[in-house]
């Protein structure tokens, strides 16, 4: 199985984010077996950004998550990130539209530059077609707060395609907040196997309103439309989709 | 007698329980083992939580279950209270002080404020390998000052959890002041969470605390009070730097239950007093991250001392309080009524409250809390400010100034104002600022943010004025210009762009020099900067007469200096006392040689 590649790239991250920073203690004449005065610590959080039911108007009921979780210090970080979606009554297993493992390492105040590894295909199934990917990316906080994220990904085939995905909380009360997304989807190739023309394949745009019930747990309901574009809008068709679609959904928001 | 405006209630049976159970002791075992405090007015020493005579004293440390706030708790404590003893040195002794680690963890006590031989400092990895569990450690070391200090754990993130207590020395000479009666009144945050999730929960998720983030409702307040193009304008500003202007503190009230000698406002810790006798309040804050601002309505306060060092008279209706700094006010109640005393913390999500009265089980009313401020353009002073023109940004900071009442200039010495102005050009031998001046970009007359000095008399680091100069007189010969910096989305903080973690070496003082220490805050929160070892004179344009400290509070974008006489050789901490910033990496060992 392609996951296998996966997990094998994870000692070589982890055996990056290991090299420690030296002691400090260096030229103040600390003997070698008192402790440092401050330790480091590293942290570790994962966080469910959307698990949410969507009910579009015309294509299929899904469940669809959007997840990311790391492990590591202020620089230097591991992430796993993963987006995904179970399409109720097609028969079929869940499907990683991503499942990513990345190296990060801090640039800037706001931004980390990732990369690392991906897969796209069924969750422990072989119900949807599967490949492997590259993925170089840039994550972090735009002016004006907005949350950015975007990357480009090439395929095993040598396909290659780019993502942005960006959000903004609008904060309404102290814990009701208002919260637009967008996400644009490009590819360099037409990959017909994954429903992916050339050129820009899709726009979503969506907003959503959500409820912190306390940092950690917070239930929304929004809604987004969809647009499809190109050939991908061809091969949506030609697949029995809309290129053009609208959805309610509602979800929560957990991190831990 | 009470007066109309106090309410007395009898404290009832289940009341007395209560707060016999506050101490972890029952009512009857409180009265038996508090000598101290439960007949208050047989001296004038009270603390609530037990007193410690020196010069020999030993302390257990242990963690223990012990109700706070009437919820169940693990605190640390030593000698079975949390937080500690009230430990009483007397100016001359040589202090033996036996700390027994009875946790199953390393731990420590740094003896806050103190001039001491650098292995008895207390900060492990700096000053000694620490006290490993069973182990005692004996700090010995000649008391040579007096006044208010304290004492707490430098090991890990302990001190949230109680690990601190109140260190006073007496005087052996009389002291400029006199007084009648006195108490500690030690000010601490405590949380029921792991300090060490707190801690992460700050790391991970920026704002995790903070409840009073600005909504749109406050954008069409200030668009109704401002107009609507200003509003964009400050509101874009912000924005377009990411930053939230209602980032006043990073632990809030909504964890937090603020307490006065380990009491909630609730339990209402009473300090007595005779109606005309002269109280000395000595108030210490020993928080991890509250700044507080403190009054007592009814009652004008008079500073006498800062950071256990006497100061001029200061009358004062309200003093800001930063981490780790203490100041001792007097105050003369004349009245046979109750007085609140009222210490609110700086982001106004929570106080911490006492009550001064004649009589116990009396109360006075609360006043009435303050909305949190918006922090304005000073505080991006030093801010990459990434394509804000620098006229907007001097205008504006010159409209917040006007905003500020006037009355408290008037009200100070005009002799110094004028000194200011001359300060600025009156440069030393060596090129640089004659000692004592102000540097430019520091804000002395101001208390900081979200205290208006036009409502009330406000206490301002000008105010603080020496009784004679402090020994070294020498102008300095070297000036050490340090930044603190930091990265608030990823709650990194450091000295100079760089965490502790990341330094190969320590800050040089060349012994016995005469140093100017620059302190520059490039970000946007207050800190509290320590240095252990040394005094710090603070430089607010008091010339000769410039106090000197412990702590220094650096406004966010203020530039502030003190000089050094850098007399102890050794290895000394230097840090922001903010104990989340410091261990995220706001700390440097200095090292004298």
């Amino acid at each position: 199985m392609k996951t296998r590649r996966l997990l094998s790239g994870t000692g070589t991250v982890l055996a990056i984010l290991t090299f420690s920073t030296a002691y400090a203690e260096e030229g103040y004449d600390a003997p070698a077996d008192w402790p440092s005065p401050m330790a480091e610590h590293n942290m570790a959080m994962a966080l469910f950004d959307r698990l949410e039911y969507a009910v579009p108007d015309k294509g299929h009921e899904e469940l669809v998550w959007d997840f990311q979780a790391w492990y590591g210090g202020d620089v230097n970080r591991v992430y796993l990130k993963s987006e995904g979606e179970n399409v109720q009554g097609d028969g079929e297993d869940a499907e990683f539209e991503s499942l990513e493992l990345l190296y990060s390492r801090l640039i800037a105040d706001f931004w980390e530059l990732q990369g690392g590894i991906g897969y796209q295909g069924g969750v422990f199934s072989d119900d949807h077609a599967e490949r492997t990917y590259g993925v170089i990316g840039l994550q972090g906080v735009m002016p004006y707060g907005i949350e950015t994220d975007v990357a480009l990904q090439v395929s095993d085939e040598g396909d290659v395609s780019a993502s942005f995905e960006g959000e903004y909380d609008l904060r309404l009360t102290q814990r009701l907040y208002l919260q637009p997304r967008t996400e644009i989807a490009m590819a360099a190739s037409e990959v017909e196997e994954f429903g992916v023309g050339e050129g820009l394949n899709s726009v979503r745009v969506g907003m959503r309103l959500g409820y912190e019930v306390s940092r950690r747990l917070a239930p929304y309901v929004g809604a987004y439309w969809e647009k499809r574009y190109g050939d991908t809008a061809d091969l949506a068709r030609a697949s029995g989709d809309s290129s053009e679609d609208t959805a309610v959904v509602a979800g929560v928001r957990l991190m831990f | 007698m009470a007066s109309s405006r106090v309410i007395t209630h009898p404290l009832s049976r289940r009341q007395i329980l209560k707060g016999g159970a506050a101490l972890g002791l029952g009512s009857a075992a409180a009265l038996g083992l508090r000598p101290s405090w439960a007949n208050p007015w047989g001296q004038t020493n009270i603390y609530s939580k037990g007193i410690e005579v020196g010069p020999e004293v030993s302390l257990a440390i242990r963690r223990e279950s012990i109700p706070i706030d009437g919820k169940e708790a693990r605190p640390f404590s030593i000698n079975g209270t949390s937080p500690g003893p009230m430990i009483r040195l007397k100016e001359g002794q040589d202090a033996v002080l036996r700390v027994t680690n009875l946790l199953d963890e390393p731990t420590s006590i740094h003896w806050h404020g103190l001039i001491l031989p650098p292995g008895m400092d207390g900060v492990p990895g700096v000053s000694f390998p620490g006290i490993a569990p069973g182990e005692t450690f004996t700090y010995r070391f000649p008391v040579h000052q007096n006044g208010t200090y304290w004492y707490h754990s430098h090991s890990g993130l302990q001190e949230q959890l109680g690990h601190a207590g109140p260190l006073i020395i007496d005087a052996a000479e009389r002291e400029p002041f006199r007084y009648d009666r006195e108490h500690v009144l030690l000010l601490t945050d405590w949380t029921f969470e792991d300090p060490m999730s707190v801690f992460r929960n700050l790391k991970t998720a920026e704002g995790y605390y903070n409840f009073q983030e600005r909504t749109i409702a406050d954008f069409f307040a200030d668009v109704r009070e401002k107009g609507l193009s200003a509003t964009a304008e400050m509101r874009g500003m912000w924005a377009k730097m990411r930053m939230s202007s209602r980032d006043i503190a990073d632990v809030t009230g909504s964890t937090y239950s603020y307490l006065l000698n380990g009491h909630s406002p609730e339990e209402n810790w009473t300090a007595l007093f005779q109606a005309g006798e002269r109280v000395r309040l000595r108030v210490i804050n020993g928080s991890a991250m509250s700044y507080f601002d403190l009054r007592i309505p009814g009652l004008k306060m008079t500073v006498v001392s800062a950071d256990g060092q006497p100061v001029q008279p200061v009358p004062v209706d309200e003093f800001r309080i930063g981490v780790a700094e203490t100041y001792d006010v007097l105050v003369t109640p004349e009245d046979d009524s109750a007085y609140t005393i009222f210490a609110e913390a700086m982001d106004r999500s929570g106080y911490a409250r006492a009550t001064l009265a004649p009589r116990e089980g009396m109360a006075a009313e609360i006043p009435e809390r303050r909305k949190i401020a918006d922090r304005g353009m000073e505080a991006m002073g030093a801010h990459d400010m990434e394509g804000v023109e620098h006229a907007e940004m001097e205008r504006g900071a010159d409209g917040d100034r006007e905003g500020m009442d006037h009355s408290t200039m008037q009200g100070m010495d005009h002799s110094n104002m004028q000194g200011m102005s001359g300060e600025r050009s009156r440069m030393n031998a060596n090129g640089m600022l004659a000692a004592g001046a102000a540097q430019p970009g520091s804000r002395y007359d101001q208390a900081g943010i979200g205290i208006d000095s036009g409502e009330r008399r406000v206490l301002v680091y000008r105010d603080l004025k020496a009784f004679t100069p402090w020994p070294d007189r020498r102008e300095p010969e070297r000036e050490l210009e340090l930044h603190l910096t930091g990265n608030m989305e990823r709650y990194m903080w450091s000295f100079d762009g760089k965490k502790f973690s990341e330094v190969t070496g320590p800050i040089r003082f060349n012994k016995n020099e005469r140093l100017r220490l620059i302190l520059v805050n490039d970000t946007m929160m207050e800190h509290p900067i320590h240095l252990h070892g040394m005094w710090m004179e603070l430089e607010n344009g008091q010339g000769e007469l410039i106090p000197r400290k412990h702590t220094l509070n650096v406004k966010p974008g203020e530039r502030v200096s003190a000089l050094i006489t850098a007399d102890a050789e050794g290895s000394w901490a230097f840090h922001c006392h903010l104990l989340y910033h410091m261990d995220a990496g706001m700390f440097r060992v200095v090292k004298v040689a």
